[in-house]
């Protein structure tokens, strides 16, 4: 097991808390909320450990255009691959509405 | 999906997460989690031992209304640790329990639904999942004194270990036919018992003995669902509004002691049909209505699996 962290640029806060995925074989947990600091802080606990490049690579094209809303992440990682991990975190950011002003109804339930 | 195909007839319970489940049975926009995941109550113990922890510790715990009346709604994510209970997942279930019990005392009846999911006890935390487990064992006896405790097994984990005790005192237990109820995992049976005695590989042998039909037909469950999400939360309310039994299943201990010296255990696991040998006796003195269930317990073993294949 490994804990790492990273911090990129953000927008205005996000709208909403948000979590998402399961610590279970091949998937993760996100928990995503607000931050007001202007940056995205991203706090990953992975079972695989060694990967650090495979997530700055992941995460900096996710993040590195500072687009994104600023939030804070917490990232329970059960192996994911790549692909899984950007699905995941895609889903927090669309189930925390983008930005705090978003009127974008909230998601709830399974589909 | 092709845009024409029909859709599907049912919304899969199963397939819910716990959260979704909890959304999905309480009444609509009541749901208020308890200790929820970023209050970050998690385990302690797993990250000492090199494993990730989740959030809520596999646990969703959540008060709000189910057909107008208060209730709490208790699920466990099966999918995280196998669904097994460590020291803050059972605590956050005993100590929901706790306070509905307490909640019927002061005068405001509240009720519960567990959401089982579970192989029971977590390896990991040892003694202090099983103290966790007694717990729970001891609120649900407390609270379904006042207000009715439902269990919903829907699988695919099914209800195992300490945690299959606390589906027994459940007021009312309701399942899937995927669903599975036992104290020793199959797999924990074949090696303590031997392979000719318990073959954990033989899925339809597995569900014959285990499943929520046979289950059903036993006497051990009450009711037996489709995977169907407005199934399970009728079900659940149906047994909400027929309140508490007036002898709970594990004070008919005895009926079911009784029931166990009458059977010939060699002839029922040993010749063909041993499914409709435990199911055909259980069924007599209980009679427990299946709603639709075929009659099947009749069969014999050429077409066991056909009958009791998860679907």
């Amino acid at each position: 097991m490994e804990s790492i962290s990273y911090s990129y640029p953000a927008a205005a806060p996000a709208a909403r808390r948000a979590v998402v995925g399961v610590v279970g074989s091949g998937d993760l947990e996100v928990l995503l909320e607000p931050a007001h600091d202007g940056a995205i802080r991203i706090d990953i606990n992975t079972s695989v450990s060694g990967r650090q490049r495979l997530w700055q690579a992941l995460l900096d094209r996710l993040f590195a255009a500072g687009a994104l809303p600023a939030a804070r992440l917490e990232i329970n990682d059960c192996g994911a691959t790549p692909g899984v991990a950007r699905l995941r975190i895609e889903q927090a950011f669309e189930e925390g509405g983008l930005f705090e002003d978003d009127a974008a109804p909230r998601r709830e339930g399974a589909s | 999906m092709n845009a024409d195909a029909p859709r599907p007839q049912r919304d899969s319970f199963i397939e819910l997460s716990a959260r979704q489940r909890v959304a999905a049975l309480l009444d609509e926009g009541t749901p208020r989690e308890l200790l929820d995941p970023f209050e970050r109550f998690k385990s302690p113990w797993l990250p000492l031992q090199g494993i990730v922890a989740q959030a809520d510790d596999g646990v969703v715990a959540a008060k709000g209304l189910l057909g107008g009346r208060a209730a709490v709604a208790l699920a466990i994510d099966g999918a995280y640790q196998g669904g097994s209970m460590g020291e803050v997942g059972g605590a956050k279930i005993a100590g929901a329990l706790e306070l509905a019990a307490r909640d019927n005392r002061r005068g405001v009846p509240t009720a519960a639904v567990l959401l089982l999911e579970t192989g029971g006890v977590r390896l990991q935390e040892a003694n202090l999942g099983l103290a966790a487990i007694a717990e729970i064992h001891a609120a649900i006896a407390d609270l379904r004194r006042y207000q009715p405790v439902v269990g919903v097994i829907a699988g695919p984990v099914g209800c195992y270990g300490g945690m299959g005790i606390a589906a027994g005192l459940c007021s009312h237990l309701i399942m899937t036919r995927e669903a599975r109820l036992g104290l020793n995992g199959p797999a924990v049976i074949e090696q303590e018992a031997g392979i000719d005695e318990f073959d954990a590989g033989d899925k339809p042998f597995i569900w014959a003995l285990t499943g929520g039909a046979q289950r059903c037909r036993a006497g051990l469950a009450d009711s037996l669902v489709a995977d169907d999400v407005a199934q399970v939360r009728a079900r659940v309310l149906a047994c909400l509004a027929e309140g508490v039994p007036p002898r709970h299943r594990s004070d008919r201990h005895g009926d079911f002691l009784a029931r166990l010296s009458d059977m010939d255990l060699a002839a029922a696991f040993h010749s063909p049909g041993e499914a409709a040998v435990l199911g055909e006796k259980a069924t007599r003195p209980v009679g427990v209505a299946v709603p639709g269930e075929r009659a099947a317990n009749s069969r014999g073993t050429a077409e066991r699996g056909k009958e009791t294949t998860n679907e």
